[in-house]
């Protein structure tokens, strides 16, 4: 919609650009945003402006604001992944991925908060502090939460946004961009999608190039998108996705942007309903939206079937041992020696190595390397690594049999609750909360396999649920249009931002506000 | 004592980009100038096979009768040091390119090069691998200087079984692989400019005991070092065992200066590389006619058989060529292919010469190669060219000078002129006038009373010191032959 505004003129991309801008000011106390690239950001904006004067923009991205998780390496603009290691790294090239959006035009207002080095399931673990779920603020939370209170005061019980890519969850759910980037690893766009209400697609394994994404583990990572709706999600996709020659793990098979057919007729889908998704933990809440949720599908005729992932309850350790081999690995260039912090240790190299990584890295972060790199000892490959990797393939065998049996997609809850208050979730540590998490997105990761979380509902708290849909490798266009249709369905509300009402909302997206349940 | 050694070595791919990115590959660059994102590892980049170099391994290891593996793997190898800016290497530990091959050498089993034996070392595997940057230590400033312009250079790592038994033989095994390398183009194999590198392992043990403890040796910069290298290991190792003392599994570097090899104190313990696959980079996976599929883009596969078929010449081939050819011997064989442009060189001149190949041998192996080394040129500088020793050779064969003649300097130090020409210059010519030719004989035997007495008695060899006597009085201008008839015959009078 803002596309066709800015083509017909109703609005120019740079008061668009100013509108967002002064959004993310007045919507600091998110804590959103690493980096806003303000300068830069206006001087695109201006160019593009140019560009729908001329009657030639670049397509329907060409002058919209958008933000990109802060590890994806954006050139002149500062990279961290939210750690100390890379503070003030400025690289020089653009991620494959920034410079598509870039290439169509978009608008790059800032790098957005996350966990370091994209570890995590809350985006609370990152030097630059927390993210704050916008919907701590919205009506729907405080009318549903704190009913009796008339306080301003927006700092008690805010909850998180979910992670790790909470800053791009929370820069999309509060309007100040109109999509933005993750990454998605074991759940981390499709998490705080779910917790901030928004969109959160995480795309096959091989579909979006890797290059310049600062990677965490380089068989599951895929860039993620966020956006405020699927159709956008799939405009997004269909201007990353292709072969990149730069990443030797993106398929070389031609890929065609597509657009979302309106689906009316649901009656040939076959809707596969994972019984060991209904996991520990998982709220009596979800649990019944869930099953609401497939009744709505059955009821407009689509079939809807119980299946087995069995090797389900495996992921989380197989998760744990892949995951932490892979960083050990992949934090191993960070010496302090070509980019990055380095420390005053001057007595010898490896003094200064083992000073750098301490300074540079959290907890969470060297947790990871030592765990990873006991698992990548000798003695232990075999028992740990090898076995990990056998149990992966069990893991994704089980969608491969499942999807030949005839299904086209798999219905299952994104998150076991809607998002916990900040106090309550750092009761946990990091790693306690990733394994309760990740339970429920983390196999998408293991198999490669495209999967998205809708907003579906608003909880008894007043906070964000969604479902997750699970497609079949490569099948996006099957997989999405499922997801546009559902989410016509559940006509998912609107949030309400005193922030956001001060603006002009004829340009943003508005939806009824009769909510699912 | 029957001594072990086998060896280990890489070879710099002749490529003119690195193994996994772009960067220029180029020796003597200023410090740092041929490094991509990917070589200095900024977070975010990714390899990028380069084909040129698995093409070059490919080659190698056909030219190596390997089985080339159509699928091999990728893995990372983990240590830290400051010429490692990834903290890990990119290796093929698992499985690598190549395996199952071997290598024949030649050696003289005397030292005149008078008779060959060849010999066959197994060639464990080829695997392709990252080189690394490199590192100089400054000690007095108590810092360390590191050059990335190599790191991320494509090497082929060449795994030579313990087949050999010691200096001369490990020498002569990487002589050959050398030139094999240099005939495929695969890489320069150029020992001082880095592109070809040698570990030795080396072991010593009783003939029917299982194989003894083997120590690697390192920093070994010469071929002329290896074998000297090799062989004060295994001295060491028999003495140290002799004195009841016990040999140590330890990397050792050899000291050229000294001659022998000290304890490297840089490793401590044992490295465990905690080996991990890598997984930006699928497996690799390579064609034959048979197995290539229909549709494939040409420029995205590498079909064994295709660089099977365009394989040039090896060397071991090229000399049983000329052998069988020219008739000359396997020893000379090995010389012609020693020396860059040799062999080329002899077949040009025997192309434009009337005289036997297998007498041309010795004019080129004997009197130009001797001239060039004296004078440090290399085949390319010399001074003749082949169509003017040709020349050269003509005359001889057409008896218009003498062999000696033909050894004098001049005519080697070419100066744009003929042979024909220097010769007349220098009267070289031989004595074409059989009157003039007995009046020089009968002059000598009139001075030489005693020896024309002796030869009379019947000690025919006094009769070669005559023939010598007159060479010299016509400053080698009489044919020998023609000489020793005259006298002969005079004498018997």
């Amino acid at each position: 919609q803002v596309s066709a505004a800015l083509k017909e003129g109703h609005v120019t991309p740079t008061e668009l650009c100013q509108r967002c801008l002064s959004l993310v000011k007045s919507t600091k106390f998110l804590n959103a945003y690493i980096t806003v690239a303000e300068e830069t950001a206006l001087k695109q904006a201006e160019e593009s402006e140019k560009r729908y004067k001329r009657g030639q923009p670049l397509g329907a991205l060409d002058g919209i604001p958008v933000a990109v998780k802060d590890n994806f390496n954006t050139a002149g603009i500062e990279t961290t992944c939210a750690s100390n290691m890379l503070k003030g790294y400025i690289s020089p090239y653009n991620a494959t991925v920034v410079q598509k959006l870039l290439d169509q035009g978009a608008v790059l207002l800032g790098k957005t908060n996350l966990d370091e080095f994209a570890m995590g399931s809350g985006s609370t673990d990152g030097v630059f502090g927390p993210v704050r779920n916008p919907w701590s603020y919205s009506r729907q939370y405080k009318e549903k939460s704190f009913p009796k209170s008339h306080s301003e005061d927006k700092e008690p019980n805010w909850v998180i946004t979910g992670g790790s890519s909470g800053g791009s969850a929370a820069a999309v759910s509060s309007f100040t961009c109109f999509a933005a980037l993750g990454s998605d690893t074991g759940g981390s766009t499709r998490n705080p999608a779910a917790h901030c209400g928004v969109v959160g697609l995480k795309p096959t394994y091989g579909l979006i190039s890797r290059h310049g994404l600062i990677p965490l583990v380089n068989s599951m990572d895929v860039p993620g998108i966020l956006t405020r709706c699927v159709d956008d999600a799939a405009l997004v996709l269909g201007s990353l996705a292709g072969h990149d020659p730069k990443d030797s793990t993106t398929i070389q098979d031609n890929f065609k942007p597509f657009e979302l057919p309106s689906l009316t007729d649901v009656s040939k889908l076959s809707i596969g309903i994972p019984k060991e998704y209904h996991a520990p933990g998982l709220s009596s809440e979800i649990l019944a939206l869930w099953s609401k949720a497939a009744d709505l599908f059955k009821n407009a005729g689509a079939k809807v079937v119980e299946v087995s992932l069995p090797h389900t309850r495996y992921s989380i350790v197989c998760y744990h041992v892949l995951c932490t081999a892979e960083v050990a690995s992949n934090m191993a260039r960070f010496d302090g020696l070509e980019y990055g912090h380095r420390s005053d240790m001057k007595e010898s190299t490896e003094s200064m190595y083992a000073a750098t990584r301490r300074e540079g890295f959290n907890d969470v972060v060297r947790g990871r390397i030592l765990s990873g790199n006991y698992f990548l000892l000798k003695q232990n490959y075999e028992k740990y690594f090898i076995k990990a990797q056998k149990v992966r393939r069990l893991i994704a065998d089980d969608f491969v049999k499942v999807f030949r049996s005839g299904i086209d997609v798999l219905l299952t809850p994104t998150t076991l609750s809607d998002a916990a208050p900040y106090m309550e979730f750092i009761k946990e540590d990091n790693r306690t909360r990733s394994a309760q998490d990740d339970i429920l997105t983390q196999a998408a990761n293991m198999a490669g396999l495209p999967a998205i979380n809708v907003p579906t509902a608003l909880s008894e708290r007043g906070l964000p649920v969604g479902l997750q849909f699970i497609g079949r490798s490569f099948q996006e266009k099957q997989l999405l249009t499922v997801a546009k249709w559902f989410e016509q369905q559940v006509q998912f509300p609107t949030i309400q931002l005193e922030e956001v009402k001060g603006h002009d909302h004829g340009v943003f997206h508005h939806q009824k506000s009769a909510s699912f349940s | 004592w029957v001594p072990v050694v086998g060896l280990e070595i890489h070879a710099q791919i002749s490529s003119n980009s690195k193994l996994f990115s772009g960067s220029q590959v180029q020796f003597a660059a200023p410090p740092n100038s041929l490094v991509s994102f990917f070589d200095a590892s900024l977070p975010g980049t990714l390899p990028v096979l380069n084909r040129r170099c698995v093409e070059a391994a490919v080659m190698t290891g056909l030219a190596l009768n390997c089985s080339i593996n159509k699928k091999s793997l990728f893995d990372r190898k983990h240590y830290f040091y400051a010429d490692l800016p990834a903290g890990y290497q990119i290796t093929q530990q698992r499985v690598p390119i190549a395996v199952n091959g071997c290598l024949m050498y030649s050696l003289c089993i005397d030292n005149k090069m008078s008779q060959m034996v060849t010999k066959t070392v197994r060639i464990k595997q080829i695997q392709l691998e990252q080189d690394s940057g490199k590192s100089l230590h400054d000690d007095t400033r108590s810092q360390t200087l590191v050059d990335l312009n190599r790191a991320g250079v494509g090497l082929m790592e060449v795994v030579m079984e313990p087949d050999m038994c010691c200096g001369e033989e490990a020498a002569a095994a990487v002589r050959e692989l050398q030139l094999i390398l240099q005939t495929l183009g695969s890489s320069q194999a150029v020992m001082a400019e880095g592109q070809l590198r040698v570990d030795a392992n080396v072991s010593v043990h009783h003939p029917g005991e299982p194989y003894g403890v083997r120590t690697e040796v390192k920093n070994i910069n010469s071929i002329r070092f290896l074998a000297k290298a090799v062989d004060y290991e295994i001295q060491r190792q028999i003495e140290e065992l002799e004195n009841g003392g016990t040999i140590l599994n330890e990397t050792r570097a050899f000291d050229s200066k000294l001659g022998c090899t000290v304890p490297m104190r840089d490793k401590e313990g044992k490295q465990d590389y905690r080996f991990m696959p890598e997984p930006n980079l699928p497996p690799l996976i390579l064609y034959d006619a048979k197995s290539l599929p229909a549709n494939m883009n040409h420029q995205q596969v590498i079909n064994i058989d295709w660089i099977h078929e365009r394989l040039p010449e090896l060397p071991s081939v090229k000399r049983e060529k000329l052998v069988e050819q020219y008739g000359i011997l396997p020893e000379h064989s090995f010389t012609l292919l020693n020396e860059d442009g040799l062999a080329e060189f002899f077949e040009n001149v025997v192309k434009q010469t009337q005289m036997k190949p297998r007498k041309v041998i010795g004019w080129i192996l004997n009197d130009l190669l001797s001239y060039l080394k004296q004078h440090s040129l290399t085949v390319k500088e010399s001074p003749v060219s082949s169509f003017l020793l040709a020349d050269l050779l003509n005359l001889l064969e057409k008896k218009e000078i003498s062999s000696t003649a033909a050894k004098q300097a001049k005519l080697w130090k070419g100066e744009g002129k003929t042979p024909l020409e220097i010769v007349k210059e220098q009267k070289l010519e031989l004595i074409q006038d059989q009157k003039e030719l007995e009046q020089i004989c009968q002059a000598v035997i009139d001075g030489r009373e005693n020896e024309v007495m002796e030869i009379k008695a019947g000690n025919r060899k006094v009769l070669n010191k005559l023939i010598g006597l007159v060479q010299r009085r016509t400053q080698g201008r009489s044919n020998p032959v023609l000489v020793k008839q005259i006298l002969e015959k005079k004498l018997s009078e």
